[in-house]
């Protein structure tokens, strides 16, 4: 009955080349051992000052669902807060704001991650995709159109991000076993108790997805 | 005895209801795009923090503001409380401040000078011997002999301590709202709300007693989605009256004030405790007789009322006393089906015990004693009947302790419940247009239970329309007023009111077509998209036709409930089976299989109904198992005011869930009754009563954590 999302959490960090930790080390934090070094800290040089950003507000470029914005942020803005606050892209949802609930996920160059817990001076260089970057018009993602179907959605304040993980999840298991969603998607939590629809949407989804259109 | 001018469509005569409807806004929140509360970005939006109470009991000694009120960013300052008052609970609000960014806000916050007196608190009431003076008789009463029961020789007693702490609700939207004046004496507010007609005059209300002149009529409160309420968002809260009041001070910015998950868990969430000393008798055969119970909790400042005691079974001799304890937690609210799950916990717990003693098969001994709820005892046992088909009673039941070899444990466990669920009051406008488009509009909300879709099920079911043919429009205050969110009281509320609304409707439409088909009005009906001769489909004209005989004036009529013939009624059973491993050297429990049958009277939509049953039985697991405010004795302090640590269930979790819906005969003539809280009562005792059949011993409290089983399994049981 152990939580997994801790472990997803380090395997996408681990994955990802980009995290609290690395920014961290890259402000020159002690950090302890272990870590994978990533491309962004190592570039580097040995004994280098580290660049500091702040506190006031610092030029950032996004790119969210294939598109570039400028914008002016204190470097301590999340990524969540400048989707939803300045771009008004509010389908990742603000809940626990502390990486505990995967309610504001999104797709850091395909990745998952909480935007809560990636500062916007991060994500800056890397392809970010949100909910609304998942479907166009009225033509739902097949995950989308899964949870649907399934009715694995209540208030649907989770959904989204629930949405998000999972199509990061079949992406990365396109046969997936129930044993599997449940590990796969532990790192999401829904409050009105959909689960039972979204494991049989993700079932659903994988299926539909099958033939090379899931990859919207 | 001939029809009522308004009824539920006859069991072969329904094309939607009854069936399995998809939620015809699982589109737009599935793909992001639903703005809730919190996603609503208006131009030069201003966003709001609170300063609030550190300490569980202090008063303010000393406040200053003035170094805030320069902060950059900072558009307006509110003290909420000031000096010289007295703070009851940890999150108490004291100073609200408005900037042009949340940052902005925050770093206000912290430029606030304030010192305070702390006083003694009061944050644990499990041990009422603590209690002291803050605990208050609160009520009891006696009826039939219980002393000469209990007394009497030939009966078995059995005898106990149980017990549910406060939990939170835990909405994912944090309560909030987004204030804005867009005039000097109208009000806009999008409020995440339950409660959407009734907001207006709440906010009237408070606003004038703090001399904000406005008139309710020129307030609107609009609330489309909804990210979760369980009971708790009834109210514009104070943080919504300091909204209001930080945009008013902003010239009539919009101020988005949304609480922190903190707050959201210390403040804004409560469901009281209770916690009860019981003793239960019964004849050796089974029956039981008597019941004595103390029972006790929290509601925070409030104190609790006693939750109905003995809950179903109305055992004929009985004492019942409740302590009121006041604590300085945050104010207790409204969590589905009030007082049930607690009055769920003690008495099945209670009862399954004394079943054990009698040694009877539990399933028996609640079909036994069915006749102890009155006139639902036979819906109780085809329910009783049905969730143990579900759960293989017989293949899986086994007396107390589970003998077979090796540390994991199995073992079942059952529970009942009951609700009321009447429909609320309701108004609502249908409108056909001539190009066929009809519209129901009302000021009703969807919390997730899926109103909208059962709103536009009970118009397209009169109209002989398919779902997507109805647009439903609710969400605003300035739409007809209908009841709040809550007790299950929306579906059969708005069903109603629609029901009455679409079949005035579909009369005047036949009246305005019945001469071009020569048909009298009253031989025509509405079916496939058609308006034709009852038994004769030559004579008929397709819904587009039909409304464009209307010439250029749009139909509208008007629903209402209550209203003429009943379309609803109230009170409902429900029962819940377990079935758990326990591994007795980790003391960790896992729910395998959980099996749930539920009546409601006539199921709209059994794709819905079924959603909110699942989601229940989840929502129980996740109290039975993980959930508790745990308040630190010293500091007054929640300790686990986060999503780390305030543990809700995962997909990984749970077993396999299992629902059925009890419909037909006997059922669908009693109308339409809400489903909301149900469901949620039971798992907490089926959980409980399987957790002590596995072990052979009973775990007290929830929730059933593995420090609590490995100290149950100390005192006795298997291991």
């Amino acid at each position: 009955m152990k939580r997994k999302k801790g472990k997803l959490r380090e395997l996408v960090a681990a994955e990802q080349s980009l995290s609290r930790r690395d920014f961290l080390k890259g402000a020159g934090t002690a950090v302890s051992g272990g870590l994978l070094v990533t491309g962004q800290a190592a570039g580097a040089p040995p004994g280098a000052a580290p660049k500091v950003l702040g506190p006031g507000a610092v030029p950032v470029t996004l790119r969210v669902n294939g598109q570039t914005h400028k914008l002016n942020l204190e470097p301590r803005v999340t990524l969540l807060d400048a989707l939803r606050n300045r771009l008004d892209l509010t389908g990742a949802k603000k809940v626990c704001d502390r990486a505990q609930c995967g309610s504001c996920t999104v797709l850091l160059d395909g990745k998952p991650v909480y935007a809560c817990n990636v500062l916007a001076i991060e994500a800056e260089g890397h392809s970010i995709t949100t909910i609304e970057g998942l479907s166009t018009g009225d033509k739902l993602h097949p995950v989308m159109a899964a949870f649907v179907e399934n009715d694995a959605q209540q208030c649907g304040f989770c959904t989204p991000g629930f949405v998000v993980a999972c199509k990061a999840f079949l992406d990365g298991h396109p046969n997936p076993t129930l044993e599997e969603v449940n590990k796969g998607l532990g790192g999401n939590l829904c409050r009105c108790g959909t689960y039972v629809g979204v494991r049989q949407a993700v079932l659903d989804a994988a299926k539909a997805m099958k033939g090379g259109h899931g990859n919207a | 005895m001939p029809k009522c001018k308004y009824d539920w469509p006859g069991a072969g005569e329904r094309s939607l209801i009854g069936k399995r409807i998809t939620r015809i806004d699982g589109p737009v929140k599935a793909s992001g795009r639903a703005k809730y509360t919190y996603d609503i970005n208006q131009p030069g939006l201003l966003f709001a923090k609170i300063l609030r109470s550190p300490y569980a009991h202090a008063k303010i000694t000393a406040l200053d503001t003035s170094e805030a009120e320069k902060a950059p960013g900072v558009k307006a300052v509110r003290k909420i409380q000031d000096v010289g008052t007295e703070l009851q609970w940890v999150g108490d609000e004291i100073v609200a401040i408005a900037a042009t960014s949340e940052e902005a806000a925050e770093d206000a916050i912290r430029k606030v000078k304030i010192e305070f007196e702390p006083l003694p608190h009061l944050v644990n009431e499990e041990d009422l011997e603590q209690a002291g003076s803050r605990a208050k008789q609160a009520g009891g009463e006696t009826s039939g002999d219980p002393q000469k029961a209990f007394q009497d020789p030939d009966v078995v007693i059995s005898e106990g301590y149980y017990g549910i702490p406060t939990i939170t609700h835990c909405c994912l939207e944090s309560h909030g709202n987004v204030a804005e004046w867009t005039g000097a004496d109208t009000l806009r507010t999008w409020s995440s709300t339950q409660n959407v007609s009734g907001l207006p005059g709440q906010f009237g209300d408070a606003l004038r007693r703090q001399n904000v002149s406005v008139q309710d009529n020129n307030i609107e409160t609009i609330c489309n989605y909804i990210g979760g309420g369980f009971g708790s968002k009834f109210s514009p809260d104070r943080w919504g009256i300091e909204a209001a009041h930080l945009s008013k001070l902003a010239g009539g910015k919009a101020v988005k004030l949304m609480l922190e998950r903190n707050m959201e868990l210390e403040a804004a969430g409560a469901r009281p405790s209770s916690f009860a000393k019981i003793r239960v008798a019964a004849k050796k055969d089974g029956t039981v007789v008597a019941w004595e119970s103390h029972s006790w909790g929290t509601g925070g400042p409030a104190g609790t009322t006693m939750p109905p005691l003995p809950y179903v079974f109305n055992i004929p001799n009985k004492v019942t006393r409740h302590t009121s304890v006041s604590t300085n937690t945050g104010p207790a609210r409204a969590w589905r089906a009030p007082n049930h799950p607690q009055a769920a916990l003690l008495t099945l717990s209670a009862l399954d015990d004394l079943a054990a003693k009698v040694n009877m098969d539990p399933l028996e001994f609640f079909s036994k004693n069915a006749d102890l709820a009155g006139e639902r005892a036979e819906t109780y046992r085809q329910e009783l009947q049905k969730a143990a088909e579900m759960i293989e009673w017989q293949k899986y039941w086994h007396p107390r302790g589970d003998k077979t070899p090796g540390t994991i444990k199995r073992g079942l466990g059952i529970s009942l419940h009951t609700w009321g669920g009447r429909g609320h009051n309701s108004n609502c406008n249908v409108s056909i247009h001539p190009d066929g488009s009809v519209e129901v509009t009302l000021g009703s909300q969807d919390l997730g239970t899926g109103t909208r879709t059962i709103i536009a099920i009970s118009a397209a079911e009169t109209f002989g329309l398919p779902v997507e043919a109805i647009k439903v429009n609710i969400g605003t205050s300035k739409y007809p007023s209908s009841g709040a969110s809550g007790g299950s009281t929306t579906v059969g509320g708005v069903s109603a009111s629609t029901r009455r609304g679409s079949t005035d409707a579909l009369n005047e439409l036949f009246a305005a077509v019945a001469p071009s088909l020569g048909v009298p009005a009253d031989q025509l009906v509405a079916v496939g998209g058609k308006i034709q001769a009852k038994g004769d489909s030559s004579k008929s004209l397709t819904w587009k036709q039909a409304c464009a005989k209307l010439g250029v004036k749009t139909l509208q009529t008007t629903g209402k409930n209550p209203g003429p013939c009943a379309l609803g009624s109230s009170g409902v059973g429900g029962v819940e089976i377990a079935d758990v491993s326990i591994d007795t050297e980790t003391g960790m429990v896992r729910v395998n299989r959980m099996a749930c049958a539920q009546d409601c009277g006539l199921v709209l939509d059994v794709k819905t109904a079924e959603s909110q049953c699942y989601g229940a039985m989840i929502m129980g697991v996740t109290y039975a198992l993980f959930e508790e405010k745990i308040m630190d004795r010293v500091t007054g302090r929640m300790l686990n005011n986060n999503m780390e640590f305030y543990k809700l269930a995962g997909i990984g979790d749970l077993g396999e869930l299992m629902v059925h819906m009890m419909t037909g005969p006997g059922y669908d003539e009693r109308g339409v009754i809400g489903l909301g809280e149900p469901p949620v009562i039971s798992p907490g005792a089926a959980i409980s009563n399987a957790v002590a059949n596995a072990l052979g011993v009973r775990v007290p409290t929830l929730p059933i954590t593995p420090d609590k089983v490995l100290a149950a399994l100390e005192k006795g049981g298997v291991a």
